[in-house]
């Protein structure tokens, strides 16, 4: 094993956070390190947004009457989903973690394009500014799907400028793609090979594939609903001898894929921490490299599922269900090899791991109420109601926000050279844990006993579960509040991190120092072994 | 608050195979929960850091195992997939026999409900039970949805479509109708009930309402103020085709195309009219109706045309006003 240990005395004094100073080294910076942190800086920044529409749409459904008026309801989730989907989630962990941390994993001194990483930042922030925009003159009602012939003819808000947002964060989205395929290609040390990539490169690789090819799509779709707003062209009203349903395949070309944008680098995450935490290299390395590409390539096929009561086809409807739950088995091959993983492993129950077996336990419910969707029998009943809403919650907030926080508890030495105080750390992910499955399991329940989404008042059967789900997610909001705090207070004053805390495999562990310099390393990295070497087997002579 | 239950009331004789299906879901979906919450925690347990010097040995997979966790959940999935696609097909296909018509029109936000004997009702749908209930749905704006949970069915109201769907209610009562696809501003108060009563009431309750003209009676007004009867005159060569004995039978294009005469083709011939022109006439004579029309009128003038047809085997049964 050949590890190069930094000079010491370059060690912590010069790295990339006090290279440079002043609001200029931030804004013209070209360090993916300070590129990421933007982006951690303005999706902690939406998250918050969204997570309050989702606090005020929480309080609404106290009431089986509600509280607000019918469109301030209609606008509390529209946006809540805008805000969240394209820019928290799409974002959150390639733009962040991804970009942080994609360089040195591969031994690189940054991506490919790190003027077009600064430019896809202030792409993001032209379209989060035209979506706040659009919110602070009155918001949009259209729901974050904004099907036509209501958003294109019916709505009276401000649809073309928060469409029109969406539209270029998109472009921010393709360009991170486009980096990091060039860069993975292309910018790997010696000894780096696709065989021993980090699975976190491998998860980012397949996000990125699809945010090149899919996300083209979404704009297209946008702007033709736009034109349709501005010049009627009847692409999609039906009273202009348009088609409405053709609105719903191009966007779930998009949207679905997006769903695998926004999970596959939260299971990229979790392959680190469950290898890191268990000591052992990953169970079926191979088997969980190439599920990601499976489900990105299968992913494009499915997008039909959302159309089975749409008057879609009932052959074609056959066919997407089929693919669903042909998708299904990279997800399952996941699970099983963590799980597996673990086995005979050492385990220790820090913070990232208690967030990995958080995503575990609820990506398995998430997943597993797919296949409820999938069969089409049951997705008559179920679609359109809570069932769906519990679902990608479970997915999307049980599995991508806690591969999320874990990634960022498990990097944050990485970053800011300091440590977090475990126990309020720990504290917090049982918070989060116990608020989320309050707040969404009810919501399977109502969605099987028809309770219909968007509703802003509802039948008073539904009252209790209402009240239930309202009041986890007060508990989950605190959750999330705490970790804001502490995170924030270790950033100037926690203890100062050794190189590698946890004692973990990987270049950005063992060859970069903590936090890293400009250009990552020191000395040129080399790789001599396979990823997660955990036990300290000897390269394979090849 | 009456007892809990995480079923809704069944009340066709499709909601207990849905429910069954759902059971065999929830089995597995528990079950593979449970296994894996299970190994989960037992290394967690089992395996704990015991000193911070462990260095477990390196495991790389097992082909077999991989390939037994891929099977056999494809092979559990395969039975949801066959399962779910049978009912499906069943759920949405209506008998091609004796089915009760009734036709729904969705506007932003209420549901406009018409009986063949020209009964009309607003958010409130009466239904026999032990009969195939048949329901066309139009939208006059956005796209909805019309849910009845207790039925487990919904389907989506398309603007410039029709789409059917059908049900055989089993079990007397009240149970909600919801939109379920968000339609604007009143989304969550485009609701409204269907009632289920024995056939005996239902005879009494439809002879107690409507106007004593049914729906076939009011198309045939329709197209007498349209003035489409100057030129599709029945019985005999018009400018245009007669429609007698049309509905239900292929129909031969002018670019010599045969297309089935159902209530989609003649929506498009009223509408645009040119779309498709039938072998031996000319385009350009029917003015296009296109938004002329109201889908209440539409779907009046669609039952009238049906009147003039006898029925052809398919269509044998079709409610004749009593």
């Amino acid at each position: 094993m050949s590890t190069t240990l930094p000079h010491p005395d370059l060690d912590v004094r010069t790295n990339y956070l006090n290279a440079d100073y002043g609001w200029k080294s931030w804004l013209f910076t070209t360090d993916h390190k300070r590129i990421a942190l933007l982006y951690l800086f303005s999706i902690t920044a939406f998250f918050f947004v969204g997570g309050a529409f989702a606090v005020m749409m929480r309080l609404n459904l106290l009431s089986p009457n509600g509280i607000f008026a019918h469109d301030t309801y209609n606008k509390l989730f529209t946006m809540h989903g805008v805000v969240m989907v394209f820019f928290f989630l799409v974002p959150s962990i390639p733009a962040t973690l991804g970009n942080f941390l994609i360089p040195p994993m591969i031994g690189a001194r940054d991506l490919a394009f790190p003027r077009i990483n600064l430019l896809s930042w202030y792409i993001y922030i032209v379209g989060g500014v035209m979506a706040l925009a659009a919110i602070v003159r009155g918001g949009v009602d259209t729901g974050w799907t904004f099907y036509a012939p209501f958003s294109s003819t019916y709505s009276n808000t401000h649809v073309i400028l928060a469409a029109m947002g969406v539209f270029v964060a998109g472009f921010s989205s393709i360009l991170t793609g486009l980096n990091f395929i060039i860069t993975i290609h292309t910018m790997r040390c010696p000894g780096m090979y696709w065989s021993r990539l980090p699975l976190f490169v491998w998860g980012h690789y397949a996000t990125a594939l699809i945010q090149v090819l899919a996300t083209p799509v979404l704009a297209i779709t946008v702007f033709l609903l736009c034109l349709e707003r501005v010049l009627h062209t009847g692409i999609f009203d039906p009273s202009l001898g348009g088609d409405p349903v053709l609105f719903q395949h191009l966007f779930w070309f998009y949207s679905h894929p997006a769903v695998y944008i926004m999970i596959l680098p939260g299971m990229a995450v979790i392959s680190e921490l469950v290898a890191c935490f268990s000591r052992k290299a990953i169970f079926g390395y191979g088997f969980v490299a190439f599920s990601s590409v499976a489900i990105a390539v299968l992913g494009f096929l499915v997008w039909g599922h959302h159309l089975f009561v749409a008057g879609q086809s009932m052959y074609a409807s056959m066919v997407f269900s089929f693919i669903s739950f042909l998708v299904a088995v990279p997800s399952a091959i996941k699970v099983f090899n963590w799980t597996a993983t673990m086995y005979q492993g050492s385990i220790s129950y820090d913070t990232p791991m208690l967030y990995a077996f958080g995503f575990i336990g609820l990506f398995t419910i998430g997943g597993l109420t797919g296949l409820f969707l999938a069969t089409m029998a049951i997705d008559v009943h179920v679609t359109d109601t809570y069932f769906v809403i519990a679902h990608f919650h479970y997915v999307m907030v049980g599995g991508m926000v806690m591969a999320y926080l874990g990634g960022i508890h498990f990097w944050f030495p990485k970053i800011t050279g300091r440590l977090y105080p475990e126990a309020w750390a720990k504290f917090a992910a049982l918070v989060i844990f116990v608020g989320f499955n309050l707040t969404f399991f009810p919501q399977f329940i109502l969605g099987y006993l028809g309770m219909p989404r968007r509703y802003a008042t509802y039948a008073d059967e539904f009252h209790t579960l209402n009240v239930m789900s309202t009041a986890g997610a007060s508990i989950l909001g605190i959750g999330y509040l705490i970790p804001m705090i502490y995170l924030a207070w270790a950033w100037r004053f926690g203890p100062i991190s050794p190189q590698n805390p946890w004692h973990a495999k990987g270049l950005e562990w063992e060859q970069s120092p903590t936090p890293p310099p400009t250009f990552n390393f020191i000395e040129p990295p080399v790789v001599t072994e396979a990823a997660y070497n955990y036990s300290g087997e000897e390269a394979e002579i090849g | 608050m009456g007892s809990f239950s995480i079923f809704p009331p069944r009340a066709s004789a499709g909601a207990g195979e849905v429910d069954a299906l759902y059971a065999y879901l929830l089995l597995v979906g528990i079950g593979m929960t449970v296994l894996i919450f299970f190994f989960v925690f037992l290394f967690a347990i089992k395996y704990r850091r015991k000193s911070p010097q462990d260095r477990p040995r390196a495991i790389h997979g097992s082909i077999p195992l991989e390939i037994a966790w891929s099977v056999i959940p494809f092979l559990i999935m395969l039975v949801m997939f066959g399962w779910g696609t049978e009912l499906y097909f069943r759920n949405y296909t209506p008998p091609s026999g004796d089915t009760l018509d009734i036709y729904i029109v969705g506007k932003q936000w209420m549901w406009k409900i018409q009986y063949p004997g020209g009964q009309r009702e607003i958010n409130e749908l009466h239904v026999p039970t032990g009969r195939a209930v048949k329901l066309t749905l139009a939208s006059e704006d956005v796209i909805h949805s019309f849910y009845i949970p207790a039925f487990r069915l919904k389907h989506d109201v398309v603007p410039g479509s029709y789409q059917t769907f059908w049900f055989e209610p089993t079990k007397p009562g009240r149970y909600h109708i919801f939109c379920a696809e968000y339609c604007g501003t009143n989304h969550s108060r485009m609701i409204g009930w269907v009632t289920v009563m024995d056939p005996v009431r239902y005879q009494t309750w439809l002879s107690g309402g409507g106007t004593g003209e049914s729906m076939a009676e009011l198309g045939q007004k329709v197209f007498e103020k349209y003035g489409c009867v100057t030129c599709h005159v029945l019985d005999q060569q018009g400018r245009c085709p007669s429609l007698r004995n049309v509905f239900g039978r292929p129909v031969q294009l002018a670019d010599g195309r045969s297309v089935l005469a159902d209530e989609a083709y003649i929506r498009e011939s009223i509408l645009n009219p040119n779309a498709k022109i039938v072998k031996g006439y000319h385009p350009d004579i029917m003015p296009v109706f296109q938004g002329q029309i109201g889908e209440e009128s539409l779907l009046q003038l669609i039952v009238y045309i049906k009147s003039l047809s006898v029925p052809t085997s398919a269509q044998l049964g079709q409610e004749v006003p009593k």
